[in-house]
Formats: structure tokens, C-alpha cells, sequence
């Protein structure tokens, strides 16, 4: 039985690691999503059936490749005559491989796989749910319970997507060197929407969403690896282990929000800090600056206060400015608000938010009114914190949001805490 | 794979005598790069759809009507049809079009016989 176990740990941890080498390989030998992915499929029930009794191969990634291959080639051979072409070229890419199923051009395949799924002629939905379908190897199910839709619509979703890639033909290919930054950019997007998106859940769904910030984190790895030259996917990379670091310190037991501020910073976690500031200063050498190195630049600086009146505001406040100049958006300058708040007191601060508030670019933004409502308070101005507030609870997205609000508009009523 | 660009601009729009010689300039040097690649297989400029008649039968019975089939802000003026290796490259192409700059460019691909 032991023997057992280790082989089916084996095929788990093959899953995890070569779910998407398998499925990016088959789709480019036979250019068919659907029946790449039925055969990697096939690859890891064939795997759990064989390993126990032969052993796991010393190649678990070329084991798993060949049998998806000639899964493929197998159903091709029993589909209809049409298909006869279709098996050709299978055979033709397969025989160009190394015959040792040698890992040359595997990486390629999943930098080739990342630029497909996240290609913008997808819609971005679209695009984040092929991603964690193909390359992560979440389960369609598993897919629509993250994003909390029914599984009928992310299965549409995800059928619609293939057809476009296969009908319009969307290439399977690293896109050319003059269109690489922007393509780049958008997967950098979808990696990053997917560690928001588990990064922002904190009630119902919560572990499956916990997945999502590491299946985030495997795949900005990958990114890392695959493009070791590129500063800003090595940036994403470094912000999403600094945003992780706190996971564990940002709900408290009861389920409710602690502010960056309060954190029990001893909860931070000092090698996935360690990791991401070293990922940064390589990116940083390289001199070109970009929005995800600069925001995790700004995160850095947060992780490396040993508390929070030590924290660095004067260096944040430069960082917002500079991210307000190459990524200008109305959260970057309420953010550089705060930072200036922090730096050279609240008055300075409110006086750029109600700059903010008065373009009402963020009029149905919970955080603007939160923002004033902390200022107002922070200042003694205690009536004017409470509309704010109000305003703010009014807005806010989620319960734990709105409790947090609440919490906050009640202390307003007692002693001050400043 | 065949494509087709769908030029769509907002046809209210008038340019002085210079500008729209400018840009018949424009055109006409995108065109000439798409001949010269050997992808242009047709292309059409179309006029305005103040000249345009809708036709519909309901019924057995003939409808027409003056205008386009739905008032929107911009109009098709002109399309191509283009040979190309795949989506990204018809984007490449699309994204030469002049119109690009002032209007948009939709890409569809075409039924295959």
C-alpha cells in the first residue's frame, strides 16, 4: 500500500507540475484544444493506473507526454477519414521531437500557451479562465466556483474562447518582437486579476479563492522563468509574494479585516518577504522601470518596517508619484494621498483627496469616502468623519468591508485613538 | 485564411480640400503595401449611407426603406478582403489601415468553402 500512495502522490505532484507542459505540448502537435486537454486527462488516469505497479518514470513530464501523444494519435486514427490529415501533421510535429521526449521546446510551448490564452482579442474573462483551465489545470467546476458563476456559464465561456482561437485563428506562438511589451503586459494583467481575485475574496468561497493567489503566484513564477529578461514580470512576480507575505495577518480570528496599520507583523511571512525583495532588486538592476516593480516597490517598503510608525512614507509617497506618472489613474493618486497623509500629516493629505473627490473620477470608489472619513478623523474632525463614512459604508463591496466601516464610524463615538 | 476589414468611420465628419487629399494619400499608400505583400484580394470603398436603401421581405411582402440598417455612430465606408497566415497577422494589417487612427478597424474572418 505504501507503494500505492507514493505513486498516486507522484501523479499529484506531476499534475501540479506538468498539467500545463503536457497540455501545451499536445496543442501544438495537434493544434485540437479540446482533445489536448481530453488526453492530458487521459495521460493522468493512465498514469494513476500504471505507476503503482511499473513505478514512476524518471521523466514523469516525458512519460506523461508520450502517453498523451499517442492517446491523441490513437483517437485521431479511430475518428473519421477527415481526420487523416490532422494525424499527419501529429506525426510530422512529433517525429521532429527529440525521441527521447526530451524537454527541448516544452518551455516555449507554455510561454506559447500564456500568450494564447491571454490574447486580447479574447475578453479578459475569457482569458483568465482558459489560463487557469489550460496551464494551471483547474477543472471547469472548480473554475466557476472561484469566480462564483454557474458551471454552465464558465463552461460556455471557456468553448466560446476555444472557437475563437481555433475559427479565427488566434496563432499559437510567442508574439513577434515589436508587439512582445504590449502582449506582455496583458498576460502580466491576467496573472495579476487572478491573484486579485483571490487576494480580494475573505468570506464564503474562501479556500478555493486561496488557491487562486497561489496558482497566481505558480504561474507569475513560470512567467519569471520563462522571460528572465522581462523586469516587469519578475516585478508582478515579487508584488504578489510581498502581497501574500500578510495573508495570514490581514483577517483576524474572527473572520474581520485588519488594517495594514494594525497588522501583527510577527504573522508576516519573513522568507516569502526575503524571496520577493531579492526577485525586486534583480528586476531593479535592470533599469527599466515599470508599474509592478514600483508597486511592489511600495509593498517592499511596508514589508521591511519592522512597525508601522517606522514605515517609510517619504520614499512611498515618491513611489506613488512615479507610478502616478507612468500608470496615471485615480486609485494611484488617492494611494500617493495617503502616502502624502502619512509623510506630512492629514491636513496635506485630505487637501489632494478633496482634489480627487472634486474631479469625481471616483465618485462609486468606497475608498474615497473611507480615505476622508479616516483623514476627518485622524484631524478630530469627528461629525465630518462620520458622513464620510456613512458615505463610504453606502459603497462598500463586501460585509467584511462594511463591518469594518462600521466598526470604525462606532469607535468615532468614544475616546480618540490618535 | 481570408479576412475581412470592415472600415468603420464617422462619415459625418468633413475634411478641408488639403486633409481629404492627405488622406486619399494615406489609403492609397496602405493599399499599394498590401498589394505589394500579395495579400489584397478585394476591397471596396463604399459611399455615404445618405445614399443607402434598406431591403427586407416579411411576409412575401417587399419593404424598403431609405438609410442603413441601424443609425449608429459609425459607418462602414469601405472594406478589404485579405489572404494572411492568421489573426495576429490581420491585426498587423488592420492596424496599418489609416482609419485605425480615427475610426476602427473590425476583423472577421470568412466562411471557408
Amino acid at each position: 500500500m505504501g507503494g500505492l500512495a507514493a505513486a498516486q502522490a507522484a501523479v499529484a505532484d506531476a499534475f501540479r507540475a506538468d498539467w500545463g507542459r503536457v497540455v501545451a505540448y499536445l496543442i501544438r502537435v495537434t493544434g485540437n484544444w479540446d482533445l489536448a486537454e481530453e488526453c492530458a486527462q487521459d495521460a493522468f488516469e493512465r498514469a494513476l493506473q500504471r505507476w503503482p505497479d511499473d513505478g514512476v518514470p524518471s521523466s514523469p513530464s516525458a512519460w506523461l507526454k508520450t502517453t498523451a501523444r499517442n492517446r491523441a494519435l490513437d483517437r485521431l486514427r479511430r475518428a473519421s477519414v477527415g481526420d487523416a490529415k490532422q494525424r499527419e501533421i501529429v506525426m510530422l510535429r512529433a517525429s521532429e521531437e527529440a525521441d527521447d521526449g526530451g524537454d527541448s521546446g516544452i518551455e516555449d510551448d507554455q510561454l506559447r500557451l500564456m500568450f494564447t490564452c491571454c490574447h486580447p482579442a479574447l475578453p479578459i474573462e475569457a482569458q483568465v479562465a482558459l489560463t487557469l483551465r489550460t496551464l494551471a489545470g483547474l477543472s471547469t467546476p472548480e473554475i466557476a466556483h472561484a469566480f462564483l458563476v454557474p458551471p454552465e456559464t464558465m463552461a460556455k465561456r471557456l468553448t466560446r474562447a476555444k472557437h475563437k482561437i481555433t475559427e479565427a485563428r488566434i496563432p499559437y506562438r510567442v508574439p513577434a518582437a515589436h508587439h512582445l511589451g504590449e502582449r506582455l503586459r496583458a498576460v502580466l494583467v491576467v496573472i495579476y486579476a487572478l491573484f486579485n481575485e483571490g487576494y480580494g475574496a475573505s468570506t464564503g468561497a474562501h479556500l478555493i479563492r486561496t488557491d487562486l493567489c497561489s496558482e497566481a503566484i505558480r504561474l507569475g513564477r513560470l512567467l519569471a522563468e520563462l522571460m528572465p529578461d522581462e523586469p516587469e514580470a519578475l516585478g508582478l512576480l515579487s508584488l504578489m509574494l510581498l502581497h501574500n507575505s500578510r495573508r495570514a495577518a490581514r483577517i483576524d480570528q474572527h473572520g474581520e479585516l485588519v488594517t495594514l496599520e494594525d497588522q501583527n507583523r510577527g504573522r508576516w511571512d519573513s522568507a516569502a518577504i526575503a524571496e520577493a525583495t531579492r526577485i525586486l532588486d534583480r528586476a531593479v538592476r535592470r533599469r527599466q522601470p515599470g508599474p509592478y516593480q514600483l508597486q511592489a516597490a511600495i509593498a517592499a517598503c511596508h514589508a521591511h518596517a519592522p512597525h508601522a510608525a517606522a514605515t517609510d512614507w517619504d520614499e512611498i509617497t515618491i513611489l506613488y508619484q512615479r507610478l502616478s506618472e507612468i500608470a496615471p489613474s485615480p486609485v494611484v493618486l488617492l494611494n500617493h494621498a495617503v502616502a502624502v497623509a502619512m509623510a506630512r500629516g492629514a491636513a496635506a493629505g485630505l487637501a489632494l483627496v478633496d482634489q480627487l473627490q472634486e474631479a469625481g473620477s471616483l465618485a462609486d470608489y468606497y475608498l474615497l469616502p473611507a480615505t476622508r472619513a479616516d483623514l476627518l478623523r485622524r484631524m478630530a474632525r469627528n461629525p465630518e468623519a462620520a458622513i464620510a463614512y456613512q458615505r463610504a459604508l453606502d459603497l462598500a463591496p463586501t460585509d467584511t468591508e462594511r463591518r469594518f466601516l462600521l466598526r470604525r464610524l462606532q469607535e468615532l463615538d468614544g475616546p480618540a485613538r490618535d | 485564411m481570408r479576412y475581412a476589414l470592415l472600415v468603420c468611420v464617422d462619415e459625418r465628419v468633413e475634411l478641408s480640400e488639403a486633409d481629404a487629399e492627405r488622406r486619399f494619400a494615406e489609403f492609397s499608400d496602405f493599399q499599394d503595401d498590401l498589394r505589394s505583400r500579395g495579400v489584397l484580394l478585394a476591397r471596396e470603398r463604399l459611399r455615404p449611407t445618405s445614399l443607402a436603401t434598406t431591403v427586407s421581405t416579411r411576409g412575401g411582402d417587399l419593404v424598403v426603406a431609405d438609410g442603413p440598417f441601424a443609425e449608429t455612430k459609425e459607418q462602414i465606408a469601405g472594406f478589404y478582403i485579405i489572404e494572411c497566415a492568421d489573426l495576429d497577422d490581420a491585426i498587423d494589417i488592420a492596424s496599418r489601415n489609416p482609419a485605425a487612427a480615427y475610426g476602427t478597424v473590425e476583423v472577421r474572418p470568412v466562411w471557408e468553402v
